[in-house]
């Protein structure tokens, strides 16, 4: 195995400095990102974050590597039509809870039945924020928001027990609080052959006056504490993914190595796409021509 | 030009696409051009599916007018298409299981009825679809084909399945061939065969032919009729081709997809219908906005909404241009001929790469799916790969690279993801020359106005790339007819037709939509006697487009949208009604009612019905003149009731039954 050498976290430093709220969660985010490609030693040209559209959606143009900031909801299937043309980039997808778990979530749940080798980090706080404060899919019920004044009366997505039964073979879940710990469980997705996703509880401290900081410390524990706790099984996982109240987990949920969509395209046998030869040889041609006579 | 058109007749799950195309390839190969159109429906079993095969010794560009034989594999296709064959055809039918009432027959028309289960006894217990071999057997006497060439192709069709099966087909298809010969006179062709085969291709397939052979290496899509062809070929042939296909979770998928491995820098193509289309737009813009090369095949069938999904109509042109919010350059390129599909995606991919956007095929149902002979180096693998500008190395002494640098021609040089030196961010807000956002903190009016100006150039450029448009015919004819896209190959035909009638026309067919050569068909139409546009839409769409890019007004429009394709014949009775300032009718005819009377009869009647004598009743209490259409028994032909369609509105009033 060839040795990884390590860059600091300088490498990936942004021409332009983050437009977030002070004390957004997303730059914990941004900064356990940066810890991550520097300790597996990417270099800023071989990684490409791909994003929607939303606060979140904004951290590529924070960080200094190949970027696409796409349309909203879309940020997914972007980033798979880059990770089938050149696999030997490492793709990372970054957004938000609407972007991911609202408006694009059918991208979502087919890339993780896909295990195509993508990193997901959502930044999940709960809220519509770009906006100025709707509710969003991962909205705890009976919340109140611009868009619920009585109160939200649905259900939030459970992203964890989603990802779960969709196929995603790694499942973590973060807290911008704890940005060391994140960013081990981001570099784990990262090094991770096939679909990761990292939930990220990314407190708004503007619109979501609920699920803030204080409201996450008080709860969240790390599942590596929790001895006895096999990454490796989907049931113990599931169960795992329900645990919302005084006590919320977070750590890699579950773990698994199965083959990627990568692995079944024959067409990748001869190196990533973007370096095959273009057209046709004669004889194949005329062989495909002769199908029609 | 000898000519014959043979139309099959049939319910889905006749097998009649396939007999079709033994057909089909039988005469290519013995060097004689075909020209087919399937009018086959949504349906898995059931309905009613009408293939016309259209055969001559010189090239031929539609399904034509006339019928000369009818294979009916149903009775419902006797009743409905029998009296449409022409003098010296005949109507080939299974004579155990239908009946052919001789007074649906012109004259000098042969009945030949095939006993087919005596015909197939000897082959033992097979199925229902060999009648339509043995049919085919039949045929090919009565027409004077080559049987030997027809068994030839039977046996390459089913060489997968073995000696037995080939044996079984070629010797039931003789069996029909022997018994033809028995029974009836051939109807007096006498062809010169060149042996000279010609490939039978779709547009479809060339679409994805031109793709491969143009370097696509991603192919995504969402199935949708038209379209789906495209898929399946492509995905049969991934592995020879190299290309990688991707069925989405829909076309928002499919077109976000294509998107991202264009920009990764891989050629891309994905493909739909209207509907499909209408889903994959804000991709489209992104496209633009990004300045990612991407090609868009939208082939057009009956819309609005889910609409008519098995037929075709030029009606998708408005969406096609309104694609996406904000102004952002792309291409719009509409196909006018079969051959022209693989070089209209050659090209199409060459200019998303050149010029860094999409390119928007824009096919129909007619052009893409029906089949025809093509030369056999109509094609060639030799095709131009351009993909300009791409930085592959950026040493440090060129400075900071600028991804969307304000340049004269509006293109700046591409970097693909992974290049060293170049990193940036393609962002879907407005950014300026590094790709940082200009929409957020960092607004700046004039850098809004120079990387607008900047994206927007690249169409000059384009725009000297691309032939314009030329008129094909005489400059002083009295008539030019204007068509787009699909339509080249009728309105051809029909003016040879018109021609022979003694009025002269000349044509000018569009097939670069956007950007548009406004001057150079100013240039042409001002000096034009008299305009028609014809297309295949309500509204004009076309020629409405023609108004906005040239302020040009055409004189007349032939719009048709019963989503079935133009006829030469029905465009020359319509320039001729034109130019002798007839008022154009839009009655139910004679034979549209009695297509309507069908419908009913097989909707809210029985299928022991059909219709019979139609004829035109005035003062019914209906405030219109209707058919009144006699519907009668298949089996006595006793009249069992009567049917009165409204000749203006087309609503069916009433229905009253005689009880006997």
């Amino acid at each position: 195995m060839a040795t990884v050498i390590e860059l600091p976290i300088q490498s990936y430093e942004g021409l332009i400095d983050p437009d977030w709220c002070p004390g957004c969660g997303d730059f914990g985010v941004l900064k356990a990102l940066k810890i991550a490609a520097g300790r597996l030693g990417i270099k800023p040209k071989d990684l490409i974050v791909v994003s929607g559209i939303g606060c979140s959606s904004n951290l590529p143009g924070f960080i200094h590597s190949y970027g696409v900031h796409s349309l909203h909801g879309r940020a997914v299937a972007v980033a798979e039509g880059i990770k089938l043309a050149n696999h030997d980039l490492n793709v990372v997808i970054t957004g938000g809870d609407g972007d991911g778990y609202g408006i694009g979530i059918g991208h979502f749940i087919h890339a993780m039945r896909r295990n195509i080798d993508i990193t997901y980090i959502v930044m999940n706080n709960q809220i519509y924020g770009l906006t100025t404060g709707q509710a969003s899919p991962t909205t705890m019920k009976e919340m109140r928001t611009k868009s619920t004044p009585r109160g939200n009366v649905e259900m939030p997505i459970n992203p964890i027990a989603l990802a779960l039964v969709s196929g995603a073979t790694y499942v973590a879940r973060g807290f911008s609080g704890v940005p060391e710990h994140m960013a081990s469980l981001i570099a784990g997705g990262i090094k991770h052959r096939g679909f990761s996703l990292i939930d990220v509880f990314s407190p708004c401290v503007t619109y979501n006056k609920l699920n803030t900081y204080p409201w996450f410390k008080e709860r969240v524990y790390k599942l590596e504490d929790d001895e006895g706790y096999d990454v490796s099984s989907p049931e113990a996982a599931v169960q795992k993914s329900f645990e919302w109240g005084d006590r919320i987990p977070i750590g890699l949920f579950y773990q698994d190595q199965l083959p990627t969509y990568e692995d079944s395209e024959p067409a990748f046998k001869q190196g990533p796409l973007v370096h095959h030869k273009l057209g046709l040889d004669r004889d194949t041609f005329e062989g495909l021509m002769s199908e029609f006579v | 030009m000898r000519e014959i058109t043979v139309g099959i007749g049939g319910a889905a799950g006749d097998g009649l696409d396939k007999s079709g195309d033994t057909l089909a390839k039988t005469v290519s190969r013995l060097g004689l051009y075909v020209c087919a159109y399937n009018s086959y429906q949504s349906v898995i079993r059931g309905g009613h599916i009408w293939l016309r095969v259209r055969v001559a010794e010189e090239k031929v560009h539609s399904h034509g007018d006339v019928l000369n034989v009818l294979i009916a594999l149903n009775q419902d296709s006797i009743e409905r298409h029998a009296r449409e064959v022409n003098s010296g055809g005949a109507v080939i039918y299974n004579s155990d299981k239908f009946k052919l009432d001789p007074t649906l027959l012109g004259d000098n028309v042969l009945p030949a009825p095939l006993p087919m289960a005596t015909l197939t006894k000897p082959f033992g217990k097979v199925q229902p679809v060999m009648q339509n071999t043995v049919a085919l057997g039949a045929l090919m006497f009565l027409a004077g084909l080559d049987f030997d060439t027809a068994a030839g192709v039977l046996e390459d069709t089913f060489k997968h399945k073995g000696q037995a099966v080939i044996d079984q087909n070629a010797g039931i298809a003789r069996a029909g061939y022997d018994y033809a010969k028995e029974h009836f006179v051939p109807l007096g062709y006498e062809w010169s065969f060149s042996r000279r085969a010609r490939p039978f291709v779709t547009g479809n397939e060339l679409i994805a032919l031109g793709a491969v052979a143009a370097g696509c290496k991603f192919y995504s899509a969402y199935p949708m009729t038209p379209a789906s062809s495209i898929l399946h070929w492509m995905a049969s042939h991934a592995d020879r081709c190299g290309v990688v296909v991707k069925q989405c979770e829909d076309e928002l998928a499919v077109a976000n997809m294509a998107i991202g491995a264009g920009h990764a820098g891989v050629r891309s193509m994905c493909a739909t219908s209207g509907g499909g289309f209408a889903l994959m737009t804000e991709a489209i813009g992104m496209a633009g906005m990004i300045e990612a090369p991407v090609v868009i095949v939208e082939v057009q069938r009956g819309g609005p909404s889910t609409g008519v999904p098995t037929k075709t109509e030029q009606a998708d042109l408005n969406q096609v241009f309104g694609a996406s919010q904000g102004d952002y350059p792309r291409a719009i390129i509409a196909p006018t001929d079969t051959t022209d599909c693989f070089y209209s995606t050659v090209e199409a991919l060459n200019l998303a790469e050149k010029y860094q956007l999409p390119v928007t095929i824009i096919s129909d149902l007619l052009l893409s799916e029906h089949p025809e002979t093509i030369e056999p180096d109509a094609l060639t693998n030799d095709v131009p790969i351009e993909r300009g500008d791409i930085v592959t190395d950026w040493p440090e002494a060129n400075g900071v690279y600028k991804r969307y640098e304000f340049t004269h021609s509006g293109v700046s040089p591409r970097a693909l993801p992974g290049t060293e030196g170049t990193v940036y961010v393609a962002a879907t807000d407005d950014h300026d020359e590094g790709g940082i956002l200009i929409s957020d903190i960092f607004t700046s009016a004039p850098m809004r106005r120079k990387v607008q100006e900047k994206r927007m150039r690249k169409l000059d450029g384009l725009l000297r790339e691309l032939k314009p448009p030329a008129l094909d015919g005489p400059p002083d004819a009295d008539v030019t007819l204007i068509g787009w896209g699909s339509t080249r190959g009728v309105i051809s035909e029909a003016i040879v037709l018109l021609a022979s009638v003694g009025i002269r026309a000349n044509q000018l067919q569009i097939k670069y939509l956007t950007p548009f050569h406004s001057k150079e068909v100013t240039d042409i139409l001002k000096n034009c006697r008299r305009t028609i546009c014809v297309e295949g839409n309500y509204t004009g769409q076309f020629a409405r487009h023609l108004r906005a890019e040239t302020g040009f007004t055409v004189d007349d429009h032939i719009l048709k949208y019963d989503c079935e394709p133009f006829e030469p014949h029905q465009i020359v009775d319509e320039v001729k009604a034109i130019l002798e300032g007839r008022e154009r009718s839009r009655n139910l005819t004679a034979n549209e009612a009695r297509e309507m009377a069908c419908h009913y009869i097989n909707t809210r009647l029985t299928e022991t019905l059909r219709p019979g004598k139609i004829n035109q009743v005035e003062g019914n209490g209906f405030n219109e003149p209707c058919w009144k259409i006699e519907i009668v028994s298949r089996e006595s032909a006793e009249k069992r009731g009567e049917l009165l369609i409204g000749i203006e509105t087309g609503s069916t009033y009433s229905w009253r039954e005689v009880v006997s």
